[in-house]
């Protein structure tokens, strides 16, 4: 009943084509993105932020990237970790031979050097699609965290390979607190999941579609193939490279390249296979099921199930009911949590009457 | 037909061949297409007739002959640049975007004329944001034009077959375009169906002069909504002419027409 758009007229093409034409979603995001700017810092624990919450939003970061190319651009890839590894290493010797480097200047420039690693491992997507295209970016996967590790230059030399992020440090103020280190991650994420978001209701987001679609009909209409495909890689890589930047700086604090494993690729691309490929809400949902859930599985058996199980079950009982989940649900949903919210809104605008 | 003039020749194809291995798919073709008509192709399956269209626009690029498009002569074109210059089509099978509404299927035919950079579409500001609008309105009136308001919203994989035809005819469209390729636009349609995708056909002739090159194998369409028609067969051209001459083409009728009972 309170999910209605009846009565909401829209009298210009402006009104129509707003992010969320309907006054219901309006007030739902400005009421959520209140609760995470002022509710959460103030109540919530440094375990939570810290651990959590950090993390969560990090990695929507990198799915939104990914969701970016894969989703919308429709190009296989499994290099997500090392296009992360390289904002990382990138920001840290930006902040580190430069001296009074901003802060955000170097996230910045750390995720441009990712989106330009990301154009010369795109370029195989010119001729090569699918699964061979996810195999030719499993190479940058291993090539980069391999360089970073053998070059010692970028880890200023360190005997293990492991950098520690500076302090991070804005107009002379210092993000130390986690509540702090929180905001500044949920601004940067929330400004670039909105400029994902309007990348993809414009006409370089319809360019991806369609070449994701129907690349033909696309190249026949007039879309340029190849400066699309780059140009999805660049700006997925940028994503992937601020994420990471943020991955080092505001949730680890030390980071290794090994850290950014083809383990933590797949992570990536499952939570947008979760979550739903195409949509910039499924990266976020997809991010939160993965993140979440584990931790949430742990609290309940060690809370809830203490002493009723042995311990060989409950240590892993958290992984079987998350692996359980996961094929549950792309059975019941193969395109991800973010439709089966799309449907239960379709829904609930003619509940209870829908005849 | 009302105000339509029909002007000087816009598109020249000399002697064009197109191989592909030892398989010669055009062998020597030369015909022209002037401003403002309905000019057809028709012709057995295997014809060439969508080969044709392919090298029209820039998807294959034939081994011998001269291309000239209003009075330039093209070498080596790629498809996007033929969209640039004007030249829109359809495909025999629908090659809408499945996963895009409608609108958005229709706005990506005027993509050509978005000049605004990916930062400015992701900031979505200024010049991102008035070219939206402008290009709204203007595909709107394609929407109306083909009288496709009531599913604009809707994702083109849920619509049913004959829509699907209308739809892609209206990005093709939304690019206002001067000439029109349209591949079988009335393949697999009812009746009433076909009697629609006509009245649109000569209603964008009509309204917006704009040149249409048709391949179509339902002859009575054929005979009534074209000028002049241009008849291929394995390969080779085999009749040229108003409706009336190729109709009454002995080589035509044998290879294609049959003779009636």
């Amino acid at each position: 009943m309170l999910y209605r758009e009846a009565g909401q007229f829209k009298a210009s093409y402006a009104a129509d084509q707003q992010i969320f034409p309907i006054r219901q979603d309006r007030v739902g995001v400005l009421l959520l993105l209140a609760v995470a700017f002022v509710v959460v810092p103030m109540f919530a624990s440094e375990y939570w932020l810290k651990g959590i919450l950090i993390q969560f939003l990090v990695f929507s970061l990198a799915a939104l990237g990914l969701n970016i190319l894969t989703g919308y651009a429709g190009q296989l890839s499994l290099g997500s970790a090392a296009f992360m590894a390289v904002g990382a290493f990138a920001s840290y010797n930006f902040m580190l031979r430069i001296d009074g480097m901003p802060l955000l200047l170097a996230f910045a420039l750390g995720g441009l050097m990712a989106a330009l690693v990301g154009i010369a491992f795109g370029l195989p997507s010119l001729r090569i699609k699918g699964f061979y295209l996810a195999v030719a970016t499993l190479a940058a996967q291993f090539f980069i965290v391999w360089i970073l590790t053998k070059v010692s230059w970028f880890s200023n030399d360190s005997s293990s390979g492991v950098i520690t992020a500076q302090d991070m440090v804005i107009f002379g103020y210092k993000f130390a607190s986690p509540q702090a280190k929180y905001l500044l991650v949920l601004a940067i994420v929330a400004i670039m999941a909105l400029m994902a978001k309007n990348m993809a209701r414009s006409s370089v987001g319809r360019a991806w579609m369609a070449v994701r679609d129907m690349d033909v009909a696309a190249e026949v209409i007039g879309i340029r193939i190849m400066y699309s495909k780059l140009l999805a890689f660049a700006v997925s890589s940028f994503y992937c490279g601020v994420a990471g930047a943020l991955y080092a700086y505001a949730y680890l604090g030390t980071v290794e390249p090994e850290g950014f494993n083809l383990d933590l690729s797949f992570k990536i691309l499952f939570m947008i296979i979760i979550g739903g490929v195409g949509s910039i809400m499924g990266s976020f949902l997809g991010a939160a099921f993965i993140v979440l859930l584990p931790i949430f599985l742990d609290v309940l058996v060690q809370d809830v199930f203490t002493g009723m199980l042995p311990p060989s079950i409950a240590s892993n009982l958290q992984l079987m009911v998350f692996g359980g989940l996961i094929i549950f649900f792309l059975i019941v949903e193969p395109h991800g949590l973010a439709r089966l919210w799309q449907i239960a809104k379709e829904k609930l605008r003619l509940w209870p009457f829908p005849h | 037909m009302s105000g339509r003039q029909i002007g000087d020749v816009i598109l020249d194809l000399q002697h064009i061949s197109l191989r592909f291995g030892g398989v010669k798919a055009l062998t020597d073709i030369s015909f022209d297409v002037r401003e403002h008509e309905v000019r057809a192709i028709i012709g057995p399956n295997g014809a060439g007739k969508s080969s044709m269209l392919n090298v029209i626009n820039g998807v294959y690029h034939p081994q011998e002959g001269r291309i000239t498009f209003r009075g330039e002569e093209r070498r080596k074109m790629e498809p996007h640049m033929a969209a640039m210059q004007g030249i829109s089509r359809t495909f025999q099978n629908i090659a809408l975007f499945k996963g895009m509404t409608v609108l958005d299927n229709v706005m990506t035919g005027r993509i050509t004329k978005m000049k605004a950079t990916f930062i400015e579409q992701a900031l979505f500001f200024g010049r991102a944001h008035r070219e939206e609008m402008e290009h709204r309105k203007k595909v709107e009136e394609v929407i109306d034009f083909l009288e496709i308001q009531h599913i604009r919203k809707t994702p083109v994989g849920r619509l049913p077959y004959g829509l699907q035809k209308r739809v892609e005819l209206a990005r093709a469209l939304a690019a206002e375009p001067s000439m029109l390729l349209l591949d079988e636009p009335m393949a697999g349609m009812n009746v009433e169906e076909k009697q629609d995708m006509c009245r649109f056909i000569l209603d964008v002739n009509d309204q917006f002069g704009t040149t249409i090159v048709l391949i179509e194998h339902d002859m009575g369409v054929v005979m009534d909504i074209s000028d002049r028609v241009v008849v291929l067969d394995y390969g080779k051209k085999i009749g040229d002419g108003t409706p009336d001459e190729v109709r009454s083409n002995e080589e035509v009728i044998r290879a294609y027409l049959g003779t009636g009972h």
